[in-house]
């Protein structure tokens, strides 16, 4: 049986983190055995909320940034990446697709509809000046596959 | 340093690894360097070797499509795994930006 379980990293506020973020949490997200695509959505979800903490939360200067993760229920694994940058004014249309304060650096504005897109729950709070907190749920289809599997056999 | 290959007016570019916020910047300038030679029109990325890519890879896409855009060309794209596919097309790319499945068909 899964235990519950959880983890915590905070790190520079730098893009070498990016992919540093990305490796952490396909690791803690192993135990799962989630499959290929559900590990490649999972790092993508993380590595566009990481960015926009660098990219946007900081802009640029030096700050921390906080991974959390944790697993319950055997299979849903929950994601927070929070900074204490200068936050969001208008989170709705930070996060219609496409919109981006960033067309000069060629930022898509397609960071939130991905983590939309590949994960099952996304919710952003976030302020100016107070940083930015976004929260993501994952459940792991695999395990529950497998577990049904060997009831039947 | 990118793999690359040149034919007429084609450029063929393999880009291997990652293509994250990070990575983006030193692929955006490699990229920029070979398409300096304003008689390189269609430029054809191959994602063979791609293992990661996020929505930084959308804007380094649509930027080189812009800049080949002006010289009447355009960008392609080859061997795109299906995850890198679904943010291809997510983000309607797809209407711009042509994928081939063969190198054959690229260069020909």
């Amino acid at each position: 049986m899964m235990r519950n379980n959880e983890m915590q990293t905070t790190f520079l506020s730098v893009a070498e983190n990016e992919a540093f973020a990305r490796v952490v949490i396909a690791a803690f997200a192993m135990q799962l055995s989630p499959t290929v695509c559900e590990i490649a959505d999972i790092k993508t979800a993380v590595s566009e909320a990481v960015t926009n903490a660098i990219v946007h939360g900081y802009e640029g200067t030096r700050g921390m940034v906080t991974l959390r993760a944790s697993i319950h229920d055997h299979a849903l694994l929950s994601i927070e990446i929070s900074d204490q940058g200068k936050g969001i004014a208008n989170i709705q249309q930070a996060m219609e697709p496409f919109f981006t304060t960033r067309p000069e650096q060629e930022r898509s504005g397609m960071g939130f509809a991905v983590m939309q897109t590949f994960m099952d729950e996304l919710s952003v709070e976030s302020a100016p000046g107070k940083g930015t907190l976004i929260r993501m749920k994952k459940r792991i289809r695999s395990r529950d596959m497998l577990e049904n599997a060997t009831h039947i056999l | 340093m990118l793999r690359s290959i040149r034919d007429g007016d084609k450029l063929l570019v393999g880009l291997d690894g990652e293509l994250d916020h990070f990575c983006a910047q030193s692929i955006r300038r490699e990229l920029d360097s070979q398409l300096a030679d304003p008689t390189i029109r269609q430029l054809i990325l191959d994602f063979s070797g791609l293992t990661f890519m996020d929505s930084s890879g959308i804007g380094v896409i649509l930027g080189r499509y812009r800049i080949l855009r002006e010289r009447g060309g355009g960008v392609s794209v080859i061997h795109m795994n299906d995850h890198i596919a679904r943010i291809f097309h997510m983000s309607g790319m797809g209407k711009v930006i042509r994928q081939l499945d063969r190198k054959q068909e690229a260069v020909r």
